[in-house]
Protein backbone atom coordinates (compact mmCIF):
# COMPACT_ATOMS: atom_id res chain seq x y z
CA UNK A 1 0.00 0.00 0.00
CA UNK A 2 2.67 2.47 0.92
CA UNK A 3 4.41 1.46 -1.76
CA UNK A 4 2.17 2.66 -4.07
CA UNK A 5 0.94 5.50 -2.66
CA UNK A 6 4.62 6.32 -3.08
CA UNK A 7 4.91 5.52 -6.11
CA UNK A 8 1.76 7.88 -7.25
CA UNK A 9 2.93 10.56 -5.52
CA UNK A 10 5.94 10.60 -7.50
CA UNK A 11 4.59 10.07 -10.80
CA UNK A 12 2.26 12.76 -10.08
CA UNK A 13 4.76 15.04 -8.54
CA UNK A 14 7.63 13.94 -11.85
CA UNK A 15 5.54 13.49 -14.35
CA UNK A 16 1.92 13.69 -14.20
CA UNK A 17 1.50 17.52 -12.71
CA UNK A 18 3.94 19.15 -15.61
CA UNK A 19 2.17 16.80 -18.05
CA UNK A 20 -1.18 18.17 -16.55
CA UNK A 21 -0.14 22.08 -16.74
CA UNK A 22 1.65 21.70 -20.03
CA UNK A 23 -2.16 19.95 -21.59
CA UNK A 24 -3.97 22.80 -19.23
CA UNK A 25 -1.48 25.51 -21.04
CA UNK A 26 -2.30 24.51 -24.57
CA UNK A 27 -5.43 25.45 -24.24
CA UNK A 28 -4.97 28.87 -23.15
CA UNK A 29 -6.21 30.29 -26.25
CA UNK A 30 -9.10 27.89 -26.83
CA UNK A 31 -9.91 25.74 -29.48
CA UNK A 32 -9.51 27.73 -32.36
CA UNK A 33 -6.29 28.69 -31.68
CA UNK A 34 -4.79 25.24 -30.12
CA UNK A 35 -6.08 24.12 -33.95
CA UNK A 36 -4.40 27.19 -35.60
CA UNK A 37 -1.24 26.63 -33.73
CA UNK A 38 -0.82 22.76 -34.98
CA UNK A 39 -1.90 23.49 -38.51
CA UNK A 40 0.02 26.10 -39.81
CA UNK A 41 1.99 24.91 -42.49
CA UNK A 42 5.55 25.08 -41.06
CA UNK A 43 4.33 23.38 -37.91
CA UNK A 44 3.25 20.66 -40.17
CA UNK A 45 6.48 20.23 -41.99
CA UNK A 46 8.15 19.77 -39.05
CA UNK A 47 5.76 17.61 -37.45
CA UNK A 48 5.78 15.23 -40.74
CA UNK A 49 9.64 15.31 -40.71
CA UNK A 50 10.11 14.62 -37.41
CA UNK A 51 8.07 11.48 -37.85
CA UNK A 52 9.73 10.42 -40.87
CA UNK A 53 13.26 10.71 -39.75
CA UNK A 54 12.28 8.99 -36.00
CA UNK A 55 10.81 6.10 -38.14
CA UNK A 56 13.82 5.69 -40.35
CA UNK A 57 16.04 5.94 -37.05
CA UNK A 58 13.88 3.48 -35.21
CA UNK A 59 14.19 0.77 -37.64
CA UNK A 60 18.58 1.36 -38.56
CA UNK A 61 18.51 0.89 -34.56
CA UNK A 62 16.82 -2.21 -34.43
CA UNK A 63 19.23 -3.96 -36.78
CA UNK A 64 22.29 -2.34 -36.35
CA UNK A 65 21.57 -2.00 -32.30
CA UNK A 66 20.81 -6.07 -32.49
CA UNK A 67 23.77 -6.50 -34.54
CA UNK A 68 26.19 -4.62 -31.99
CA UNK A 69 24.31 -6.60 -29.03
CA UNK A 70 24.78 -9.97 -30.81
CA UNK A 71 28.51 -9.16 -31.39
CA UNK A 72 29.04 -7.88 -28.16
CA UNK A 73 27.30 -11.15 -26.28
CA UNK A 74 28.36 -14.03 -28.36
CA UNK A 75 32.00 -12.93 -29.99
CA UNK A 76 35.03 -13.01 -27.79
CA UNK A 77 36.95 -10.23 -29.02
CA UNK A 78 40.35 -8.42 -27.77
CA UNK A 79 38.77 -4.96 -26.89
CA UNK A 80 34.92 -5.94 -26.18
CA UNK A 81 34.76 -4.20 -22.57
CA UNK A 82 36.13 -1.13 -24.29
CA UNK A 83 33.65 -1.30 -27.13
CA UNK A 84 31.19 -2.45 -24.48
CA UNK A 85 31.61 0.60 -22.77
CA UNK A 86 31.75 3.64 -25.69
CA UNK A 87 27.91 2.19 -26.23
CA UNK A 88 26.98 4.18 -23.60
CA UNK A 89 28.92 7.30 -23.95
CA UNK A 90 26.06 9.03 -26.18
CA UNK A 91 24.36 9.44 -23.10
CA UNK A 92 26.46 11.19 -21.61
CA UNK A 93 27.79 13.65 -23.98
CA UNK A 94 25.86 17.36 -23.81
CA UNK A 95 23.49 17.12 -26.93
CA UNK A 96 25.08 20.29 -28.11
CA UNK A 97 28.41 19.23 -28.47
CA UNK A 98 27.24 16.45 -30.29
CA UNK A 99 26.22 18.80 -32.27
CA UNK A 100 28.93 21.07 -32.44
CA UNK A 101 31.64 17.80 -33.04
CA UNK A 102 29.27 16.31 -36.03
CA UNK A 103 29.36 19.56 -37.85
CA UNK A 104 33.17 19.81 -37.54
CA UNK A 105 33.71 16.31 -38.80
CA UNK A 106 30.69 15.31 -41.48
CA UNK A 107 30.35 19.66 -42.57
CA UNK A 108 32.80 21.88 -44.86
CA UNK A 109 35.87 21.41 -44.32
CA UNK A 110 35.19 17.79 -43.26
CA UNK A 111 38.39 15.84 -42.48
CA UNK A 112 36.78 12.85 -43.90
CA UNK A 113 35.65 13.74 -46.88
CA UNK A 114 31.90 13.70 -46.23
CA UNK A 115 29.67 16.79 -45.93
CA UNK A 116 26.20 16.27 -45.02
CA UNK A 117 25.56 19.42 -42.59
CA UNK A 118 22.53 21.16 -43.31
CA UNK A 119 20.71 18.22 -44.93
CA UNK A 120 17.99 16.41 -43.78
CA UNK A 121 20.47 13.08 -43.51
CA UNK A 122 22.07 15.08 -40.92
CA UNK A 123 18.99 15.61 -38.50
CA UNK A 124 19.09 11.36 -39.25
CA UNK A 125 22.89 10.95 -38.07
CA UNK A 126 22.42 13.27 -34.85
CA UNK A 127 19.44 11.66 -33.85
CA UNK A 128 21.16 7.70 -34.67
CA UNK A 129 24.59 8.83 -32.44
CA UNK A 130 22.28 9.94 -29.86
CA UNK A 131 19.67 7.33 -29.92
CA UNK A 132 22.09 3.93 -30.04
CA UNK A 133 22.18 2.68 -26.56
CA UNK A 134 18.36 1.93 -26.09
CA UNK A 135 18.78 -0.98 -28.68
CA UNK A 136 21.39 -2.49 -27.56
CA UNK A 137 21.07 -1.85 -23.80
CA UNK A 138 17.14 -3.19 -24.09
CA UNK A 139 18.82 -6.09 -26.06
CA UNK A 140 22.13 -7.52 -24.50
CA UNK A 141 20.93 -8.63 -21.31
CA UNK A 142 18.14 -10.76 -23.04
CA UNK A 143 20.55 -12.44 -25.19
CA UNK A 144 23.09 -13.11 -22.09
CA UNK A 145 19.94 -15.09 -20.29
CA UNK A 146 18.93 -16.73 -23.59
CA UNK A 147 19.49 -20.37 -23.03
CA UNK A 148 21.55 -21.92 -25.71
CA UNK A 149 20.69 -25.21 -25.27
CA UNK A 150 17.30 -24.20 -27.44
CA UNK A 151 19.97 -23.53 -30.61
CA UNK A 152 21.89 -26.51 -30.14
CA UNK A 153 18.81 -28.71 -29.83
CA UNK A 154 17.11 -26.61 -33.14
CA UNK A 155 21.10 -27.33 -34.94
CA UNK A 156 20.81 -30.71 -33.75
CA UNK A 157 17.50 -31.01 -35.69
CA UNK A 158 18.56 -29.83 -39.30
CA UNK A 159 18.25 -26.34 -38.72
CA UNK A 160 20.50 -24.13 -40.67
CA UNK A 161 21.90 -21.05 -38.78
CA UNK A 162 19.40 -18.20 -40.51
CA UNK A 163 16.32 -20.37 -39.23
CA UNK A 164 17.52 -20.65 -36.18
CA UNK A 165 18.06 -16.83 -35.86
CA UNK A 166 14.72 -16.55 -37.78
CA UNK A 167 12.76 -19.34 -35.91
CA UNK A 168 14.65 -19.52 -31.94
CA UNK A 169 17.00 -16.41 -31.26
CA UNK A 170 14.63 -13.41 -32.93
CA UNK A 171 11.38 -14.49 -31.11
CA UNK A 172 12.83 -14.11 -27.95
CA UNK A 173 14.63 -11.03 -28.49
CA UNK A 174 11.11 -9.23 -30.23
CA UNK A 175 10.20 -7.98 -26.78
CA UNK A 176 13.58 -6.09 -26.31
CA UNK A 177 14.01 -5.43 -29.48
CA UNK A 178 10.31 -3.54 -29.59
CA UNK A 179 11.11 -1.68 -25.48
CA UNK A 180 14.15 -0.80 -27.25
CA UNK A 181 12.82 0.74 -30.56
CA UNK A 182 9.70 2.27 -28.31
CA UNK A 183 12.62 3.89 -26.17
CA UNK A 184 14.63 5.62 -29.50
CA UNK A 185 11.48 6.49 -30.80
CA UNK A 186 10.04 8.47 -27.79
CA UNK A 187 14.08 9.91 -27.48
CA UNK A 188 14.15 11.16 -31.60
CA UNK A 189 10.64 11.78 -31.05
CA UNK A 190 11.90 15.07 -28.53
CA UNK A 191 15.71 15.70 -29.55
CA UNK A 192 16.95 19.58 -29.70
CA UNK A 193 20.27 20.33 -29.23
CA UNK A 194 22.05 17.20 -31.34
CA UNK A 195 19.94 18.73 -34.41
CA UNK A 196 19.82 22.09 -33.89
CA UNK A 197 23.71 23.01 -35.36
CA UNK A 198 24.40 20.57 -37.41
CA UNK A 199 21.10 20.34 -39.41
CA UNK A 200 20.95 23.94 -39.28
CA UNK A 201 17.12 24.32 -38.13
CA UNK A 202 15.94 25.63 -41.54
CA UNK A 203 12.12 25.52 -42.02
CA UNK A 204 10.13 23.20 -44.17
CA UNK A 205 13.76 21.69 -44.56
CA UNK A 206 15.94 20.54 -41.29
CA UNK A 207 13.72 22.42 -38.75
CA UNK A 208 12.25 19.51 -36.21
CA UNK A 209 9.14 19.64 -33.90
CA UNK A 210 11.27 20.45 -30.79
CA UNK A 211 13.00 22.98 -32.38
CA UNK A 212 9.84 24.98 -33.81
CA UNK A 213 8.38 24.34 -30.32
CA UNK A 214 11.17 26.54 -29.33
CA UNK A 215 10.81 29.11 -31.88
CA UNK A 216 7.34 29.60 -30.89
CA UNK A 217 8.30 30.16 -27.19
CA UNK A 218 11.23 32.31 -28.34
CA UNK A 219 8.64 34.41 -30.09
CA UNK A 220 6.45 34.41 -26.97
CA UNK A 221 3.70 32.11 -28.31
CA UNK A 222 3.40 29.82 -25.32
CA UNK A 223 0.29 28.31 -25.51
CA UNK A 224 1.02 27.92 -29.39
CA UNK A 225 4.19 25.72 -28.27
CA UNK A 226 2.34 23.87 -25.40
CA UNK A 227 -0.02 23.34 -28.26
CA UNK A 228 2.29 21.39 -30.61
CA UNK A 229 3.71 19.68 -27.56
CA UNK A 230 0.64 18.49 -26.43
CA UNK A 231 0.37 17.02 -30.21
CA UNK A 232 3.87 15.43 -29.77
CA UNK A 233 2.94 13.84 -26.70
CA UNK A 234 0.38 12.25 -27.86
CA UNK A 235 1.90 10.76 -30.93
CA UNK A 236 4.35 9.35 -28.91
CA UNK A 237 1.88 8.01 -26.14
CA UNK A 238 -0.01 6.49 -29.06
CA UNK A 239 3.08 4.35 -30.51
CA UNK A 240 4.58 3.57 -27.28
CA UNK A 241 0.88 1.81 -26.50
CA UNK A 242 0.78 0.20 -29.83
CA UNK A 243 4.76 -1.11 -28.97
CA UNK A 244 3.64 -2.24 -25.86
CA UNK A 245 0.64 -4.16 -26.99
CA UNK A 246 2.66 -5.96 -29.48
CA UNK A 247 5.66 -6.60 -27.10
CA UNK A 248 3.46 -8.71 -24.82
CA UNK A 249 1.58 -10.13 -27.80
CA UNK A 250 5.11 -11.43 -28.74
CA UNK A 251 6.20 -12.47 -25.27
CA UNK A 252 2.59 -14.56 -24.82
CA UNK A 253 3.43 -16.29 -28.21
CA UNK A 254 7.07 -17.37 -27.78
CA UNK A 255 6.49 -18.33 -23.63
CA UNK B 1 8.22 31.31 -1.44
CA UNK B 2 5.00 30.50 -0.42
CA UNK B 3 3.36 27.75 -2.28
CA UNK B 4 0.48 30.05 -3.54
CA UNK B 5 3.41 32.21 -5.27
CA UNK B 6 4.29 28.98 -7.28
CA UNK B 7 1.09 28.65 -8.49
CA UNK B 8 1.08 31.72 -9.50
CA UNK B 9 4.25 31.60 -11.68
CA UNK B 10 3.19 28.04 -12.91
CA UNK B 11 0.01 29.06 -14.40
CA UNK B 12 1.80 32.38 -16.45
CA UNK B 13 4.46 30.65 -17.88
CA UNK B 14 5.21 27.32 -19.09
CA UNK B 15 6.14 24.75 -16.43
CA UNK B 16 9.67 24.38 -17.48
CA UNK B 17 10.32 28.20 -17.47
CA UNK B 18 8.60 28.51 -13.69
CA UNK B 19 10.81 26.04 -12.86
CA UNK B 20 14.19 27.21 -14.19
CA UNK B 21 13.53 30.69 -12.31
CA UNK B 22 12.55 28.56 -8.97
CA UNK B 23 15.93 26.77 -9.56
CA UNK B 24 17.44 30.59 -10.10
CA UNK B 25 14.89 32.38 -7.43
CA UNK B 26 17.27 29.85 -4.86
CA UNK B 27 20.41 32.69 -5.34
CA UNK B 28 20.59 36.74 -3.78
CA UNK B 29 18.15 39.32 -4.39
CA UNK B 30 18.85 42.67 -4.27
CA UNK B 31 21.09 44.67 -1.24
CA UNK B 32 23.90 44.10 -0.22
CA UNK B 33 27.37 44.15 -1.59
CA UNK B 34 26.69 41.78 -4.90
CA UNK B 35 25.31 42.60 -8.33
CA UNK B 36 23.08 40.22 -9.91
CA UNK B 37 23.68 41.01 -13.89
CA UNK B 38 21.31 39.38 -16.21
CA UNK B 39 22.16 40.10 -19.68
CA UNK B 40 21.83 39.07 -23.38
CA UNK B 41 24.58 36.39 -24.64
CA UNK B 42 26.96 38.30 -27.19
CA UNK B 43 27.74 40.94 -24.80
CA UNK B 44 29.51 38.12 -22.18
CA UNK B 45 33.04 38.18 -23.31
CA UNK B 46 32.98 42.37 -23.27
CA UNK B 47 31.66 42.17 -19.19
CA UNK B 48 34.69 39.76 -18.97
CA UNK B 49 36.55 42.95 -19.02
CA UNK B 50 34.06 45.39 -17.76
CA UNK B 51 33.62 43.86 -14.33
CA UNK B 52 37.52 43.86 -13.61
CA UNK B 53 37.82 47.43 -14.59
CA UNK B 54 34.72 48.44 -12.61
CA UNK B 55 36.06 46.47 -9.78
CA UNK B 56 39.14 48.59 -9.74
CA UNK B 57 37.64 51.86 -9.57
CA UNK B 58 36.34 53.42 -6.17
CA UNK B 59 32.99 52.56 -6.46
CA UNK B 60 33.29 49.16 -7.29
CA UNK B 61 35.47 48.23 -4.55
CA UNK B 62 34.50 44.83 -2.61
CA UNK B 63 31.19 44.28 -5.36
CA UNK B 64 31.26 40.70 -6.57
CA UNK B 65 28.56 39.54 -9.29
CA UNK B 66 26.39 36.81 -10.47
CA UNK B 67 26.36 36.49 -13.87
CA UNK B 68 23.56 35.10 -16.04
CA UNK B 69 23.84 35.41 -20.41
CA UNK B 70 20.95 34.02 -22.38
CA UNK B 71 18.61 34.57 -25.48
CA UNK B 72 17.72 38.51 -24.76
CA UNK B 73 13.78 36.92 -24.82
CA UNK B 74 14.36 34.09 -22.44
CA UNK B 75 16.73 36.27 -20.29
CA UNK B 76 13.89 38.98 -20.33
CA UNK B 77 11.14 36.19 -19.19
CA UNK B 78 13.30 34.69 -16.98
CA UNK B 79 13.49 37.75 -15.07
CA UNK B 80 9.79 38.27 -15.22
CA UNK B 81 9.05 34.97 -13.80
CA UNK B 82 10.91 35.58 -10.58
CA UNK B 83 14.99 35.41 -11.09
CA UNK B 84 16.34 37.78 -9.14
CA UNK B 85 18.38 40.78 -11.20
CA UNK B 86 19.51 44.05 -10.25
CA UNK B 87 21.03 45.07 -13.48
CA UNK B 88 19.18 44.02 -17.01
CA UNK B 89 20.90 44.42 -20.50
CA UNK B 90 19.04 43.28 -23.24
CA UNK B 91 19.32 43.19 -27.35
CA UNK B 92 15.51 44.14 -27.85
CA UNK B 93 13.69 47.86 -26.21
CA UNK B 94 10.78 45.41 -26.32
CA UNK B 95 12.44 42.92 -23.70
CA UNK B 96 13.04 45.98 -21.26
CA UNK B 97 9.75 46.99 -22.04
CA UNK B 98 7.85 43.94 -21.25
CA UNK B 99 9.68 44.61 -17.60
CA UNK B 100 8.27 48.47 -16.80
CA UNK B 101 4.45 47.55 -16.39
CA UNK B 102 4.98 44.25 -13.84
CA UNK B 103 7.02 47.47 -11.98
CA UNK B 104 10.30 45.55 -12.47
CA UNK B 105 11.85 48.23 -13.95
CA UNK B 106 10.98 52.12 -13.55
CA UNK B 107 8.94 53.73 -16.07
CA UNK B 108 11.59 56.23 -16.49
CA UNK B 109 14.58 54.03 -17.51
CA UNK B 110 14.94 55.53 -20.73
CA UNK B 111 15.21 59.12 -19.58
CA UNK B 112 19.15 59.33 -19.21
CA UNK B 113 21.12 61.32 -21.95
CA UNK B 114 21.92 58.04 -23.82
CA UNK B 115 18.02 56.92 -23.32
CA UNK B 116 18.54 53.78 -21.64
CA UNK B 117 21.30 52.53 -24.49
CA UNK B 118 24.66 51.23 -22.88
CA UNK B 119 25.69 50.16 -26.07
CA UNK B 120 25.66 50.73 -30.62
CA UNK B 121 26.32 48.42 -33.28
CA UNK B 122 25.49 48.04 -36.82
CA UNK B 123 24.12 45.07 -39.15
CA UNK B 124 27.12 43.73 -41.37
CA UNK B 125 27.82 40.86 -43.55
CA UNK B 126 29.90 38.61 -42.32
CA UNK B 127 31.49 37.12 -45.42
CA UNK B 128 34.55 34.52 -46.65
CA UNK B 129 37.73 36.54 -46.07
CA UNK B 130 38.20 38.37 -49.17
CA UNK B 131 34.59 38.40 -49.85
CA UNK B 132 34.80 35.55 -52.96
CA UNK B 133 31.02 36.00 -53.85
CA UNK B 134 31.35 40.14 -54.30
CA UNK B 135 28.69 40.44 -51.63
CA UNK B 136 28.48 44.23 -50.71
CA UNK B 137 25.11 45.27 -50.77
CA UNK B 138 21.67 44.04 -50.25
CA UNK B 139 20.18 43.04 -53.42
CA UNK B 140 23.18 40.79 -53.32
CA UNK B 141 21.98 38.37 -50.89
CA UNK B 142 19.10 37.74 -52.89
CA UNK B 143 20.97 36.59 -55.90
CA UNK B 144 20.14 32.81 -56.83
CA UNK B 145 22.61 30.84 -55.24
CA UNK B 146 23.68 33.24 -52.72
CA UNK B 147 23.87 30.99 -49.24
CA UNK B 148 22.88 32.94 -46.57
CA UNK B 149 22.42 32.31 -42.85
CA UNK B 150 21.06 34.50 -40.21
CA UNK B 151 19.63 33.14 -37.01
CA UNK B 152 15.70 32.22 -36.97
CA UNK B 153 14.09 35.45 -36.54
CA UNK B 154 11.30 34.54 -34.39
CA UNK B 155 13.52 32.93 -31.95
CA UNK B 156 16.37 35.55 -31.61
CA UNK B 157 16.82 39.26 -31.11
CA UNK B 158 19.90 39.51 -33.19
CA UNK B 159 17.78 38.40 -36.14
CA UNK B 160 14.78 40.67 -35.98
CA UNK B 161 17.86 43.70 -36.12
CA UNK B 162 19.04 41.83 -39.03
CA UNK B 163 15.79 41.89 -40.73
CA UNK B 164 14.45 45.39 -39.72
CA UNK B 165 18.00 46.38 -41.53
CA UNK B 166 16.99 44.71 -44.81
CA UNK B 167 13.54 46.04 -44.61
CA UNK B 168 14.56 49.70 -43.94
CA UNK B 169 17.06 49.48 -45.97
CA UNK B 170 14.50 48.50 -49.32
CA UNK B 171 12.41 51.48 -47.93
CA UNK B 172 15.49 53.78 -48.11
CA UNK B 173 16.25 52.31 -51.76
CA UNK B 174 12.73 53.62 -52.91
CA UNK B 175 10.73 50.54 -52.82
CA UNK B 176 6.95 50.34 -51.29
CA UNK B 177 6.62 48.79 -47.86
CA UNK B 178 5.00 45.45 -49.92
CA UNK B 179 8.05 45.27 -51.99
CA UNK B 180 10.16 45.05 -48.64
CA UNK B 181 8.10 42.30 -47.72
CA UNK B 182 8.78 40.21 -51.00
CA UNK B 183 12.31 41.28 -50.49
CA UNK B 184 11.92 39.64 -46.65
CA UNK B 185 10.72 36.84 -48.54
CA UNK B 186 13.16 36.07 -51.44
CA UNK B 187 15.93 36.86 -48.38
CA UNK B 188 15.03 34.31 -46.01
CA UNK B 189 14.51 31.84 -49.45
CA UNK B 190 18.14 32.05 -49.67
CA UNK B 191 18.90 31.23 -46.30
CA UNK B 192 20.69 27.52 -45.93
CA UNK B 193 20.16 27.18 -42.33
CA UNK B 194 18.28 29.78 -39.17
CA UNK B 195 19.66 28.35 -35.82
CA UNK B 196 18.17 29.69 -32.67
CA UNK B 197 20.68 32.41 -31.67
CA UNK B 198 23.62 34.49 -33.46
CA UNK B 199 26.05 32.05 -31.35
CA UNK B 200 24.74 29.41 -33.43
CA UNK B 201 24.53 31.11 -36.40
CA UNK B 202 28.60 32.32 -36.10
CA UNK B 203 29.38 28.80 -35.20
CA UNK B 204 27.23 27.69 -38.18
CA UNK B 205 29.29 30.01 -40.52
CA UNK B 206 32.94 29.38 -39.09
CA UNK B 207 32.59 25.74 -39.50
CA UNK B 208 32.47 26.83 -43.32
CA UNK B 209 28.66 27.00 -43.88
CA UNK B 210 27.14 29.55 -46.09
CA UNK B 211 28.45 32.59 -47.96
CA UNK B 212 27.22 35.58 -45.78
CA UNK B 213 26.27 35.91 -42.03
CA UNK B 214 23.90 38.35 -41.06
CA UNK B 215 25.16 39.36 -37.76
CA UNK B 216 26.50 42.43 -35.17
CA UNK B 217 29.30 44.67 -36.15
CA UNK B 218 30.39 43.88 -32.37
CA UNK B 219 30.72 40.26 -32.99
CA UNK B 220 32.58 40.64 -36.38
CA UNK B 221 35.27 42.60 -34.78
CA UNK B 222 36.64 40.47 -32.02
CA UNK B 223 36.01 37.56 -34.88
CA UNK B 224 38.03 39.11 -37.31
CA UNK B 225 40.54 40.40 -34.67
CA UNK B 226 40.50 36.18 -33.31
CA UNK B 227 41.81 34.97 -36.88
CA UNK B 228 38.79 33.35 -38.04
CA UNK B 229 38.81 33.43 -41.85
CA UNK B 230 36.33 36.13 -42.39
CA UNK B 231 36.29 39.65 -43.07
CA UNK B 232 32.79 41.63 -43.10
CA UNK B 233 31.03 44.40 -44.74
CA UNK B 234 29.08 47.31 -42.97
CA UNK B 235 26.29 47.68 -45.85
CA UNK B 236 25.63 51.50 -47.45
CA UNK B 237 22.46 50.96 -45.32
CA UNK B 238 22.17 49.52 -42.56
CA UNK B 239 20.06 49.81 -38.90
CA UNK B 240 21.58 51.20 -35.96
CA UNK B 241 21.63 48.40 -33.01
CA UNK B 242 20.69 50.18 -29.64
CA UNK B 243 21.13 47.72 -27.03
CA UNK B 244 19.45 48.98 -23.59
CA UNK B 245 20.02 48.51 -19.96
CA UNK B 246 18.31 49.54 -16.87
CA UNK B 247 18.64 49.25 -13.20
CA UNK B 248 15.97 46.83 -11.73
CA UNK B 249 13.71 48.48 -9.11
CA UNK B 250 11.50 45.49 -7.87
CA UNK B 251 12.36 44.73 -4.16
CA UNK B 252 14.07 48.24 -4.18
CA UNK B 253 17.36 49.50 -6.28
CA UNK B 254 20.74 48.18 -5.39
CA UNK B 255 22.69 51.38 -5.24
CA UNK B 256 25.92 48.97 -6.18
CA UNK B 257 24.14 48.31 -9.48
CA UNK B 258 23.67 52.11 -10.09
CA UNK B 259 27.05 52.65 -9.91
CA UNK B 260 27.55 49.55 -12.18
CA UNK B 261 25.50 51.25 -14.67
CA UNK B 262 27.10 54.93 -13.80
CA UNK B 263 30.51 52.75 -14.56
CA UNK B 264 29.37 51.68 -18.01
CA UNK B 265 27.89 54.75 -18.93
CA UNK B 266 31.10 56.34 -18.69
CA UNK B 267 33.99 57.23 -20.39
CA UNK B 268 36.22 54.94 -19.11
CA UNK B 269 33.48 52.09 -19.46
CA UNK B 270 32.69 52.87 -23.01
CA UNK B 271 36.30 52.91 -24.17
CA UNK B 272 36.04 49.46 -22.84
CA UNK B 273 32.75 48.94 -24.87
CA UNK B 274 34.66 50.06 -28.24
CA UNK B 275 37.32 47.68 -27.58
CA UNK B 276 35.45 45.18 -27.39
CA UNK B 277 33.79 46.20 -30.63
CA UNK B 278 30.80 47.76 -29.70
CA UNK B 279 30.07 51.33 -30.96
CA UNK B 280 30.10 53.50 -27.84
CA UNK B 281 27.08 55.94 -26.89
CA UNK B 282 28.82 58.85 -25.94
CA UNK B 283 29.42 60.17 -30.07
CA UNK B 284 32.84 62.27 -29.27
CA UNK B 285 34.12 58.36 -28.06
CA UNK B 286 33.35 56.73 -31.43
CA UNK B 287 36.68 55.81 -33.33
CA UNK B 288 35.38 56.39 -37.34
CA UNK B 289 38.67 54.65 -38.34
CA UNK B 290 36.89 51.53 -36.23
CA UNK B 291 33.45 52.67 -36.49
CA UNK B 292 32.74 54.26 -39.84
CA UNK B 293 29.44 56.00 -40.17
CA UNK B 294 27.39 54.02 -43.02
CA UNK B 295 26.25 56.93 -45.51
CA UNK B 296 22.61 55.61 -44.93
CA UNK B 297 21.63 54.30 -41.06
CA UNK B 298 18.87 54.82 -39.89
CA UNK B 299 17.03 53.55 -36.37
CA UNK B 300 14.54 51.18 -34.86
CA UNK B 301 12.13 54.26 -34.12
CA UNK B 302 12.10 55.54 -37.37
CA UNK B 303 10.54 52.32 -38.25
CA UNK B 304 7.89 52.82 -36.03
CA UNK B 305 10.10 51.43 -32.77
CA UNK B 306 9.94 48.11 -31.13
CA UNK B 307 6.89 47.41 -30.10
CA UNK B 308 5.24 48.46 -33.10
CA UNK B 309 7.39 46.25 -35.13
CA UNK B 310 7.25 43.13 -33.16
CA UNK B 311 3.60 43.51 -33.47
CA UNK B 312 3.83 43.87 -37.33
CA UNK B 313 6.37 41.88 -38.34
CA UNK B 314 6.80 38.93 -35.67
CA UNK B 315 3.66 38.39 -34.22
CA UNK B 316 1.47 35.17 -34.15
CA UNK B 317 -0.05 34.96 -36.22
CA UNK B 318 -0.21 37.41 -38.42
CA UNK B 319 3.46 39.34 -38.40
CA UNK B 320 4.52 39.60 -42.09
CA UNK B 321 7.63 37.71 -41.30
CA UNK B 322 5.91 34.92 -39.05
CA UNK B 323 3.79 34.33 -42.50
CA UNK B 324 6.45 34.05 -44.38
CA UNK B 325 8.49 31.81 -42.12
CA UNK B 326 5.09 29.50 -41.83
CA UNK B 327 5.25 29.11 -45.21
CA UNK B 328 1.98 31.84 -45.65
CA UNK B 329 3.87 33.86 -47.81
CA UNK B 330 3.57 37.70 -47.62
CA UNK B 331 0.35 39.39 -48.23
CA UNK B 332 -0.73 41.27 -51.05
CA UNK B 333 -1.22 45.28 -50.32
Amino acid sequence: MLGRGALALYLSVLVLLPLAALAAHSLDGGLSAFWQSVTTPEGIAALEFTLVVSVIVVIVNVVFGTLIAWVLVRDDFPGRGVVNSLIDLPFALPTIVVSVVLLALYGKGSPVGIDIALTRSAVGVALLFVTLPFVVRSVQPVLIELDRSMEEAAASLGASPATIVRRVVLPSLAPAIISGAALSFARALGEFGSVLLFAGALPFKTEVSSIYVYNQIENDNLSGAAAVSVVLLAIALLVLAALNVLSRNRSRHVL
Amino acid sequence: MAPRTIARVTSRALPVLAASALLAGCGSSSGGKTVALVAYSTPQAAYAALIPAFQATAAGKGISFTQSYGASGDQSRAVLAGQPANVVNFSLTSDMTKLVSPGIVSPSWDAGPTHGFVTNSVVVFIVRKGNPKHITNWDDLVQPGVKVITPNPLSSGSARWNIMAAYGAQLHEGKTPSQADAYLAALLKNTVAQPTSARDALQTFLSGEGDVLLDYESEAIPDEKKGDAISYVIPASTILIQNPIAVVTRGGTNPNAQAFVNYLLSPAGQTIWAQQGYRPVIPSLVNPKVFPTPADLFTIASLGGWTAVTKEFFGTPNGVVTKIEQGQGVSAG
